[in-house]
């Protein structure tokens, strides 16, 4: 027998602020191999065409569909209902600026960020389109890669303590994004220079280690590590700068 | 009017993928102000999923050892089984090896060379120790060569990202969460786009001296396809409604051989590369019987046809959505697989609950990627219409013909990007500022009408349903206009569209369709998408040959003598179909011959002609 599964959605909509932020319950029928990417769109089809949600990929790959299942930060998408229980929640992810329903602004947050912390390679080099490539160990570029896989979901901030609290802070996308260009010798940025990016309370030292980060990236980037390996770095850096600073004074 | 906000800069880039962020990237090089506007956050674009890889004929691999440009335009003419403009192919391939090499520099992570060693059918590879550390390929369908350069699992997400990257670095406007709805013109000259905003629902106009569709392709058109929810085709349809822009060969459209079933995300053609093979339901290995040479690696167009073929002969899967094939890569091993391959894993884990280390993968053609477009010429400049560019999936410049080899596509939005991204910026400071104010009112006006039209008529019962005529539409497409395809059924897909065109003008919205409701949104864009599966269905009918992607079972060989040619659709104002006229496909170096690979290839075996079922099992 296929299941009547409830679901509870949050719903609001900032073009009507006199009505209130609620929850709707909406019902349907479990069908098999059912994601949450085909209720939502079922509900909106079939139910209530003013829901409001993100989908692209509808594959795990884009990071468009962050959103809170049951309390956790998760990809709609790839969530199964089988793994559901009977009555579920659906709530936009928090820190981001909402948009309408389980709508949220991780674009415009990630942008920030990016700026934030230049996340681009820096150098003085000039590309020579008659030049072979330079070389890099595979080893490396695997390694760059491993972060740069983030797709910018946003789970990781939204399930984070000190995100929460305190919105300036980049957290740990923002400083797996720096670990990214930290680890590649494209980027011609020294210690020093990244400390004044994320040397701060705003950047990996805002970071209270609870790890709710590492338990929420959907595409399991080591965000423990990543944060660890930033942290050493920064405050090894941040040591030699406070030995040199008086020095230069004199 | 005058209360919508009207935005002015030189060029303004609709698409906020690979291809339309390259040319963005060059024109701001050039000193010019551009915007950039997209659906989505830019990395959300469907570039971003693209885990393949691209094609550059750098010839670092052992079994790319000797490639080179030349070898590269060869297999991209026979894989376009003869329909591409040979001046683009050529430009093409000699410009990927350039662009590869400065999406290294400005960060992609390609996957280098090493000294690993590895077992490729059966084969020993020897890397060749001079080469480590240079970008490394892959193997993909149609190459001579090992071509597909590629980062791990993630190749277009890591273009996109270092791509955007650029973007930000070098301070480009971009404004996401916005849909352009209409291109401003005065039917000789464009002048920028209205655009409706994807937060607040309110109206825009963009003008600019020149203005670039890099909106990405129609795969949604179709119910079942791997494409993202937000490849819809709008950008063509913008062009399409200008009654003057032509749609080159929208009847060529790309199926996949591997859709995983039942949710049609794509498994990469990598997973064949790399050395999967394709299973019947009696777990024969069946493609070698069709295609001895390259087996699982002829052109997709071709995988696609024998997949079908293979199970029409009933040596299908059954499952409760419709007969499939099993995709092996158990083979490859479990390390290959969860770094080469993480993506396929975590995509089989995810949806289907399966591990392709341990388990079989169900996989069907799906449609995939479309060769047609808005026609322009090498500079990327539309049919028609001055100052109106096209690139990426949304263009038909013409490199792919009647089918893309995998990896060309990446390459072309890169490719395109620096060579069309050029033009526009040449073309742009040849342009001097030209802000028509009562044309573009005019413009604001209609498209606000058309959506207090809706609104006014709104929750009243009655009237269409937008997602009902929307399913039709998918539903007629899939069925008539597929792999396979014969007179009668195409027919009857024209009618039915036709139909379904004449219905939409009678949407009536379920809810109030306030601010940016999405169903408003569905709703704006509905008669522009049957409209493309109109060009599509003609497009398919007229054509009384088979070539790549296009195969008429009723007209089953290519016909160089009558249709060496591209279709051309226009929408005059006003009219209920396409008018399609032809002009003729650029030869300039390889005169048509046999593919190599395929049905009417002298070295297909014969296997698919006779019963398959002599097959041992
Ligand atoms: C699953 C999958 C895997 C693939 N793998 C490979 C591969 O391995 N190798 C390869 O070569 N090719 C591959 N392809 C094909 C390739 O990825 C695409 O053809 C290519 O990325 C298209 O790039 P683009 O820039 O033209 O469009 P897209 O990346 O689709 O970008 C389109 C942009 O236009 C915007 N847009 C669209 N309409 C509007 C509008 N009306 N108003 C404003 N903005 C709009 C969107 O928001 C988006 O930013 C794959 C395709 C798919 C579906
Ligand atoms: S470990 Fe740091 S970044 Fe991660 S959730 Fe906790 S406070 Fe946030
Ligand atoms: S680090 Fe992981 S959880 Fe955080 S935004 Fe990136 S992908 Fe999402
Ligand atoms: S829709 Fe792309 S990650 Fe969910």
């Amino acid at each position: 027998m296929a299941r009547e599964l409830t679901f509870r959605i949050f719903r609001f909509n900032p073009d009507q602020p006199d009505v209130k932020p609620r929850l709707q319950d909406y019902r349907l029928t479990e069908e098999p191999g059912m994601t949450l990417f085909v209720v939502l769109n079922k509900l909106r089809e079939e139910q209530d065409p003013s829901l409001r949600f993100d989908f692209v990929c509808r594959a795990a790959i884009c990071g468009s569909c962050g959103m809170l299942v049951n309390g956790r930060p998760t990809l709609a998408c790839k969530t199964l209902t089988k793994d559901l229980p009977a009555v579920t929640t659906l709530m936009p992810l928090p820190v981001f600026k909402l948009l309408g329903d389980l709508s949220v602004d991780t674009g415009v947050w990630f942008r920030e960020m990016s700026l934030r912390t230049e996340a681009w390679i820096h150098t003085d080099q000039v590309f020579d389109p008659n030049a072979e490539e330079e070389r890099m160990d595979n080893a490396v570029a695997l390694q760059i890669y491993e972060a740069e896989r983030c797709i910018e979901c946003g789970c990781c901030i939204g399930g984070c303590a000190t995100a929460n609290i305190k919105p300036e802070f980049i957290g740990a996308a923002g400083v797996n994004r720096v670990a990214r260009f930290m680890l590649d010798p494209r980027d011609k940025r020294s210690d020093a220079e990244y400390f004044e990016v994320v040397g701060t309370e705003e950047g990996v030292f805002g970071c209270v280690g609870l790890m709710a980060c590492d338990d929420n990236c959907p595409v399991g980037i080591p965000l423990r590590d990543q944060l660890a390996y930033v942290r050493r770095k920064m405050a090894a850096a941040g040591w030699k700068l406070r030995r040199r600073a008086p020095a230069a004074r004199a | 009017m005058r209360d919508h906000e009207v935005l002015v800069t030189d060029v303004l880039v609709i698409g906020a993928g690979l291809a339309g962020e390259r040319a963005a990237i060059e024109a701001a090089l050039a000193g010019l102000n551009v915007t950039i506007l997209s659906l989505v956050p830019p990395r959300r674009s469907h570039s971003s999923a693209a885990q393949g890889g691209m094609q550059a004929s750098l010839g670092n691999t052992a079994m790319g050892k000797g490639d080179s440009p030349d070898i590269h335009f060869v297999d991209t003419v026979k894989g376009s089984d003869w329909g591409c403009d040979q001046d683009v192919a050529r430009l093409f391939v000699e410009t990927a090896p350039v662009a590869v090499r400065e999406m290294a520099h400005w960060g992609v992570p390609w996957t280098r060379v090493t000294l690993e060693k590895r077992v490729y059918d059966g084969k020993v590879i020897e890397e060749d120790p001079a080469k480590v550390g240079l970008i490394a390929a892959r193997n993909f369908g149609g190459t001579a060569k090992w071509r597909t350069c590629y980062t791990a699992d993630g190749t277009g997400h890591t273009l996109l990202y270092t791509m955007d990257s650029v973007v930000l670095k070098l301070g480009v406007t971009v404004h996401d969460r916005v849909e352009a709805i209409r291109l401003i013109h005065d039917g000789e000259q464009c002048f920028g786009a209205v655009v409706r905003c994807l937060r607040t629902g309110a109206l825009r106009a963009y003008v600019a001296r020149t203005t670039v569709i890099a909106s990405g392709g129609y795969g949604r058109l179709y119910g079942a396809s791997t494409n993202a929810v937000i490849n819809e085709g709008s950008g063509m349809a913008l062009a399409l409604d200008t009654g003057v822009v032509p749609l080159g060969n929208m009847e060529a459209v790309q199926f996949h051989p591997t859709g995983i079933v039942p949710s049609w995300i794509l498994i990469t053609e990598g997973a064949r590369g790399d050395g999967g093979y394709l299973l019947d339901k009696n777990l024969h290995r069946f493609m070698p019987d069709y295609e001895p040479v390259k087996k699982e690696l002829a052109s997709r167009d071709v995988v696609s046809r024998r997949i079908m073929q293979h199970i029409r002969a009933g040596y299908g899967v059954d499952s409760p959505y419709g007969p499939h094939v099993w995709l092996d890569i158990r083979h490859l091993g479990e390390r290959h697989i969860r770094t080469n391959l993480r993506e396929i894993a975590a995509i089989c884990q995810n949806f289907n609950g399966i591990d392709p280390v341990h388990d079989l993968i169900p996989v069907r053609p799906t449609q995939h990627y479309s060769m047609g477009g808005v026609r322009t010429n090498i500079h990327g400049q539309a049919y028609g219409m001055y100052n109106l560019f096209a690139l990426g999936e949304a263009a038909c410049w013409d490199l792919h013909g009647f089918n893309r080899l995998g990896g060309n596509s990446l390459a072309e939005t890169v490719v395109a990007g620096k060579i069309v991204g050029a033009a526009i910026a040449r073309q742009t400071k040849e342009t001097s500022p030209d802000v028509r104010w009562p044309l573009v009112y005019e413009h604001l006006a209609e498209e606000s009408a058309r959506i207090e039209r809706l609104r006014a008529r709104a929750v009243r019962p009655g009237g269409e349903n937008v997602y009902a005529l929307r399913h039709e539409m998918e539903q007629i497409l899939s069925e008539n206009v597929g792999i396979f395809r014969t007179e009668g059924p195409l027919v009857e897909a024209c009618d039915k569209l036709r139909e379904l065109h004449r219905r939409a003008q009678d949407i009536r919205l379920r809810g109030e369709g306030r601010g940016a409701d999405p169903e408003l949104g569905a709703a704006l864009r509905l008669p522009g998408m049957i409209r493309l599966a109109l060009c599509i269905a003609k497009g398919a009918l007229e054509r009384k040959e088979s070539r790549g992607s296009h195969y008429r079972e009723d007209y089953p060989k290519r016909d160089d003598v009558n249709w060496l040619k591209r279709t051309l659709a226009y929408w005059p104002a006003g009219a209920d179909e396409p008018e399609l006229r032809y002009e003729p496909v650029k030869i300039t170096e390889l005169p048509p011959g046999d593919r190599g690979y395929g049905e009417s290839s002298s070295f297909a075996a014969t296997a698919g002609r006779q019963d398959a079922g002599a097959n041992p099992s």
